[in-house]
């Protein structure tokens, strides 16, 4: 896909984004609602016909291909099951298109139920099914033809925490199994975490980056991706002739310094450590005054003024050591960052 | 041990109560279908079986039997309503789909003008038609300065006239069940069937029709069975030449005053609607039907 673009009236839902999926990957669409992210996968299906771009499925243009010749399988946010067929009827229906002969059909509906683990589901009327079957349903129907990529659209959201995160794995282990190239749209960035090969994150219509989960959440390449996967807080890095300095520390980096004019630092709440013998060496030190210290179970919420009057968050273990020593709101405590986890990006809106 | 039944006669009583304000505030209701429907109905029926003597007797429904023009009368009736729904369902049909594809407030536009008919009297309209139609009226006179047809054609006092003027009084009561229908249907339903590789045809009769049938079932029924006992539009552009049920109950109680067989003929008609409903309810779900056809 390139230079692909589509307005409406002003509004560029789609500003000259090019992305390339591999064969075989697992990509997802990440962003906020009205990012562009939806709009985009209606291109890719050939349901919104762009102002301009290109799209191709190897070599061959597809642009202008209408979306019953694009042998693409696709899932709905609303499931968009046929109410007046039968589950068979449903998952049969891209076949009997395609006059596969009847046995075969049969054969093969069967087949993608039991995949999806709905095997001897194919009578059942679909409004005799539950949210979570009739997900499954969805993706038996949209596999079942083997198309060449499988897109989604936030297949999981209407679905209670417990059976998403459930579905999250399943839709992982049948892409590991199928090995069919999908392309997944969500705004819930732990689930593109979770499932992703690669993380296209989206906004305005443009495309913030494109990267591994893991690249994506320890080296955003700006500020907005680093906002929007995780909890940051930014601190504004100064330029010395030796170096970067945040709030007159000189600060110890483990790269090299980024080109970028203007420069954030960004902090990832869980990345911070409690220091108790003081500042550390090697460290990036700050003082810091507690405000508010938050116990959550598992973990522990700690607000702190730094001593610039910026605000910090931290996240740290509960232990059953730490649970006794936790500070109190208005402790003067020592916070430190790993140079590992000094990440600098630039400054600048996108 | 304590009595485990605590305040059960005080919870039966406040129920007993509950059903009594129940049936207390329905009673008018009650009432009123009982005066208006059931005694009138019931008083059909039996005056239906009173002879021309005043005694018991099944000559009303002999006469029907026995008498050919009562059969024509009949199959008259049922070709008209047959053929009113048909082209109800030609038109409307594509009518309905053209507004439900429109955006909402054309489509509000649209669907007023569909109604807009109904705010002006049923003998106004059907009298309008008389005009155009006629010999030297409108429609013949601009068909012949067109050169469709050189002489002027009879287009009314006749089955023709009689259905045209059926069609447009009927159309109201089959778009607007369809439309309804139709709004009902999930957009993306019809984009899985594109996406699932079915071309637009194909998607129009495997997945859009088929969920319009409940609305357009509705739609036709109750054009139908309107059709069936309908009397003003057959008996001005019918020009007594296209008789119904509805107008023979007319002749024979204003020209015979034989209430006895108006009567008979009211009950035949009111028994076959019933079977025909009865026949309906068989085939779908008559309750969702007239919901708008939603699943």
């Amino acid at each position: 896909m390139a230079g692909v673009t589509k307005t409406y009236g002003k509004v560029h839902a789609l500003d000259d984004v090019s992305l390339e999926v591999k064969s075989g990957e697992f990509l997802t669409l990440l962003g906020p609602s009205g990012s562009g992210k939806t709009t985009l996968l209606m291109v890719l299906a050939g349901f919104t016909r762009p102002d301009c771009g290109s799209l191709k499925f190897g070599d061959e243009e597809v642009i202008r291909k209408p979306p019953h010749l694009r042998d693409l399988g696709m899932t709905f946010q609303s499931y968009a099951l046929f109410p007046h067929m039968s589950v068979a009827g449903n998952v049969g229906y891209p076949l009997r298109l395609r006059r596969v002969p009847k046995a075969e059909v049969a054969r093969r509906v069967e087949e993608a139920l039991e995949t999806v683990q709905l095997g001897g589901f194919g009578e059942r009327r679909i409004d005799q099914l539950s949210g979570g079957q009739r997900q499954r349903v969805a993706v038996a129907r949209a596999i079942v033809f083997e198309p060449r990529i499988l897109l989604m659209d936030e297949p999981l959201s209407a679905l209670d925490k417990k059976l998403r995160d459930q579905m999250q794995i399943e839709l992982r282990h049948l892409h590991e199994k199928l090995g069919m190239t999908t392309v997944y749209v969500t705004h819930d960035q732990r689930e593109a975490l979770t499932m992703s090969d690669r993380i296209a994150v989206v906004n305005h219509g443009r495309i913030m980056q494109l990267a591994t989960p893991r690249d994506l959440y320890e080296r955003p390449a700006n500020r907005f991706v680093a906002d929007f996967i995780g909890e940051s807080t930014f601190l504004d890095v100064t330029r010395r002739s030796d170096g970067v300095a945040v709030e007159e520390t000189p600060l110890i980096l483990s790269e090299p310094l980024p080109e970028a004019r203007d420069l954030v630092m960004m902090i990832r709440p869980e990345r911070i450590r409690l220091s108790e013998t003081g500042p550390q060496d090697g460290a990036n030190n700050f003082a810091a005054t507690a405000t508010e210290v938050v116990y959550q179970g598992d973990s522990y919420l700690l607000h702190a003024d730094l001593a610039g009057g910026k605000q910090i968050a931290m996240r740290g273990a509960v232990t059953g050591k730490s649970v006794s020593s936790l500070p109190a709101s208005g402790d003067k405590i020592t916070l430190t960052i790993a140079p590992e986890d000094t990440v600098l990006i630039d400054a600048g809106e996108v | 041990m304590a009595d485990l039944r605590i305040n059960e006669a005080g919870l039966k009583r406040d129920e007993r109560l509950e059903w009594l304000k129940l049936f207390g505030l329905s009673s008018p209701a009650i009432l009123m279908v009982l005066v208006v429907l059931v005694l009138p109905v019931g008083w059909l029926f039996y005056v239906s079986f009173i002879g021309a003597n005043g005694e018991f007797s099944l000559e009303n429904y002999e006469r029907m039997i026995n008498r050919k023009s009562y059969a024509r009368i009949f199959t008259t009736t049922f070709q008209i309503s047959f053929l009113t729904t048909g082209l109800c369902i030609l038109i409307g049909y594509p009518l309905a789909y053209f507004l439900s594809q429109l955006p909402p407030r054309l489509a509000n536009l649209g669907l007023i003008t569909v109604l807009l008919p109904f705010w002006t009297s049923l003998l106004v309209r059907t009298y309008a038609w008389l005009v155009l139609l006629q010999k030297r009226g409108l429609v013949n006179d601009w068909a012949i300065s067109l050169g469709l047809w050189d002489e002027p054609i009879k287009i009314v006092h006749n089955m023709t006239g009689t259905l045209i003027g059926m069609v447009h009084i009927m159309l109201p009561f089959l778009i607007l069940p369809v439309y309804g229908a139709m709004r009902a249907i999930d957009l993306d339903l019809m984009k899985a069937a594109s996406n699932l590789g079915a071309n637009p045809r194909r998607a129009f009769w495997g997945v859009f029709f088929p969920l319009t049938l409940p609305g357009l079932m509705a739609g036709s029924l109750m054009v139908f069975i309107l059709c069936l006992g309908f009397f003003v539009t057959p008996a001005v552009l019918g020009g007594g030449k296209v008789i119904m049920v509805s107008m023979k109950i007319v002749s024979n109680i204003e020209l015979f005053v034989n209430w006895g067989a108006a009567s008979a003929l009211g009950v035949v008609l009111l028994v076959l609607t019933v079977v025909i409903l009865w026949i309906a309810s068989k085939f779908l779900n008559l309750e969702t039907a007239t919901r708008g056809g939603g699943h």
